[in-house]
């Protein structure tokens, strides 16, 4: 027999397929990874601490920088949740106009996931595409808010800034050319022999374990249980819509990818029946005080970002800033099954497996 | 006169090799530019024609780091261990009847048996280095193309047998009739698939797979001795090109009798279509893992080209089909 020694392996923090400040420490065997361990922290800013010295509105901005690829997901949680505590009405326009950005973001999320993805297995060109694709949604949110990325559009109360003319008819013409893009994905991916191979019956986990591990967003519909906040309990005005949950039905890659593209496609039919019953006019930002103070008291609410479930835990002392605010980050929670997924796969499986839980690090660090 | 050929030859024929990689690597980045709707180089010079010519001049200036726990010896001669085979099977080549510079009589041999000293200077380079990624990386690499050589080998056999020459000038002359790429079309498509895997290109580049080993074997190089690494790539796919045209393409002559081009065209039109189809299938499909690769080596490729020996075999001794293989 040859001795044979397990080697150690710091894969990232500066390793191009973490996705980031990701850093995990692999044992190898040959090219089977006997432990993993990721090490997270690389980005933590203190978000939730800092939070507790601004008012209500200071915060909106420092939660663009946490899931900096669908910051929309993340102003409208926080929104949300002083919402809940002052019992405000928003004006209807203002909620059709934040279900709007946040499926477009879902989509933009979503297109990001799967060109990294496809960058990690191998692929060159689909990642250029997803991105001139999610460019274009960038443009639309550009000219909505005046940023690509951190949009600070949310408000307590409704959303900062009215559409522009002619917004809503690009917003139309977007659906429509992507709808006609997915076609092209599923010609260019979804077939793929090589892709196929590369990810069925790759990094497999039950529902239990999803549910164990408390896995949330495609990682835990991929096992066929079909839970998504925006059907389980609508908020906004997600009770209006028609639209599906995609499941999978193995756990696997090859699913999680079906999934999140079948998300898009639903994405899609939201924004289609948004504009088609799109207010004429009307306020977008609702009566709000002027200066914000929450009652005193603790709310926890949710929403489906595109990466699972995002929540924040708000309290209150009745003062104009949160006593402590805290947020479900559903890429830090998903995060914490990738050790028991990795023991025992091939070094190439990494990559995959690390990507197919689509984390964000400015989320998971937080 | 002879030993004047003998120092401008191989002189010219690397002048032609330098100015094939620098072009290639242009042709690559335009191909993969037009394929991802992006307009690829084109600030250095009209239609970026000198911006592999920079990206050189780069890696020349670039400061000349060896890793302080590396082999040293090592280190520095791997890049030569793995350029040089790169370099010397393009002797072997016959562009067309005129334009050769050694008519060996075992040329395919020769090919197969120098081209595969290039794994060495891979695994010698990527273990001296001292560093876990290049580790890796070079363990793919020698496992990979050990494992692709014997199919490639085996491909080639039946050629061997319709030509029955080992000689590269003599298997284009016996495609007079017919391209080999017809009668031996499982010949050709192991081959084409093992010689992909060979240059370590897409679907196949795992022992360079950026996204699981950051560079694979050279990532300990920078300066000069990368750029030899990625012009021993680049010769490769010079040397492969031009090889799968003479063994399946019918080198140089002419299809349907159309000799109003010369035979130097007609060898590069060819060997172009090859070199796209590389720069093609880069732009368009993911990688395989690396037991797949070994899977598919061992339990596909090798099967169909012993198949194939057994066929043309067999096809050889019917009466009308025979006429195909002389």
């Amino acid at each position: 027999m040859l001795r044979t020694e397990e080697m150690l392996l710091n894969v990232g923090p500066q390793h191009p397929s973490t996705h980031g400040v990701l850093r995990i420490v692999v044992k190898i065997d040959g090219e089977v990874i006997r432990e993993a361990t990721p090490v997270i922290g690389y980005l933590h800013r203190g978000t939730e601490k800092l939070a507790e010295d601004l008012n209500y509105t200071q915060i909106i901005p420092y939660t663009d920088r946490m899931d900096y690829v669908s910051a929309m997901s993340n102003n409208y949680v926080l929104v949300h949740a002083v919402e809940t505590m002052l019992k405000l009405e928003i004006p209807e326009r203002a909620e059709y106009l934040r279900v709007i950005t946040l499926e477009l973001n879902r989509i933009a999320s979503h297109l990001v996931w799967m060109g990294t993805y496809l960058l990690d297995i191998g692929a060159l060109s689909p990642f250029l595409y997803a991105f001139q694709d999610r460019e274009k949604i960038l443009d639309l949110f550009n000219e909505l808010c005046g940023a690509r990325l951190t949009y600070n559009y949310m408000r307590v109360g409704g959303v900062k800034w009215d559409a522009p003319n002619g917004w809503l008819q690009k917003v139309e013409q977007f659906i429509t050319m992507m709808e006609k893009r997915m076609k092209d994905y599923h010609q260019l991916i979804t077939g793929n022999e090589i892709f196929i191979q590369r990810t069925r019956g790759v990094g497999v986990y039950s529902q239990e374990m999803a549910i164990q591990y408390a896995l949330s967003g495609a990682n835990l519909r991929v096992t066929g249980l079909q839970r998504d906040l925006r059907k389980e309990h609508p908020y906004s005005i997600y009770d209006r819509f028609q639209f599906d949950v995609p499941v999978g039905r193995h756990g696997d890659l090859y699913d999680k990818y079906l999934c999140r593209m079948n998300e898009v496609e639903e994405s899609l039919k939201i924004v289609g029946q948004a504009l088609a019953s799109f207010p004429e006019k009307g306020r977008v930002l609702g009566k709000v005080p002027r200066v914000l103070r929450v009652p005193e008291g603790e709310c926890y609410v949710s929403i489906e970002s595109p990466r699972g479930e995002l929540g924040c835990y708000l309290v209150s002392k009745g003062k104009d800033k949160p006593w402590r605010l805290k947020f479900r980050r559903p890429s830090f929670c998903n995060l914490q099954i990738l050790p028991v997924l990795l023991r025992g796969e091939n070094m190439a499986n990494l990559v995959a497996i690390l990507g197919g839980i689509d984390i964000v690090l400015g989320e998971v660090d937080c | 006169m002879d030993w004047l050929f003998y120092i401008i030859g191989p002189i010219l024929l690397l002048g032609i090799m330098l100015g094939f990689v620098t072009y290639a690597i242009l042709f690559e980045r335009k191909v993969i530019g037009w394929i991802q709707n992006r307009p690829g180089p084109n600030q250095v010079g009209p239609w970026g024609v000198f911006q592999t010519v920079a990206d050189i001049f780069k890696l020349l200036t670039k400061e000349d780091i060896v890793p302080e726990r590396a082999d040293q010896t090592l280190f520095k001669i791997a890049p030569i261990i793995t350029f040089v085979p790169a370099f010397l099977v393009l002797a072997v080549i016959p562009f067309t009847d005129r334009i050769r510079f050694a008519d060996l009589a075992v040329g395919l041999l020769y090919y197969m048996a120098i081209s595969s000293i290039t794994t060495m200077g891979i695994l010698v380079g990527s273990w001296s280095g001292n560093n876990k990624y290049a580790l890796l990386g070079g363990m793919r690499s020698a496992a990979q193309m050990i494992s692709y050589e014997i199919p490639l080998v085996m491909s080639v056999i039946g050629v061997v047998m319709s030509a029955h020459t080992l000689n590269l000038t003599k298997i284009v002359a016996a495609q007079n009739e017919v391209w080999f790429i017809f009668p031996q079309l499982i010949g050709f498509v192991v081959f084409l698939i093992a010689s992909i895997a060979e240059l370590n290109r897409t679907p196949f580049d795992l022992p360079e797979a950026e996204s699981e080993l950051v560079a694979g074997y050279h990532v300990e190089y920078t300066g000069f001795r990368f750029a030899f690494f990625m012009l021993t790539e680049y010769a490769y796919i010079f040397a492969m090109a031009s090889l799968t045209t003479i063994l399946f393409l019918g080198g140089w002559q002419a299809p349907f009798g159309w000799t109003f081009l010369p035979p130097l065209i007609w060898f590069i039109l060819k060997f172009a279509v090859i070199v796209f189809l590389l720069f093609w299938l880069r732009g368009t499909l993911p990688r395989l893992r690396t037991d797949q690769l070994m899977e598919f080596a061992w339990k596909v490729l090798l099967p169909l080209a012993l198949f194939n020996i057994f066929l043309t075999a067999v096809l050889k001794e019917v009466p009308w089909i025979q006429t195909f293989y002389r």
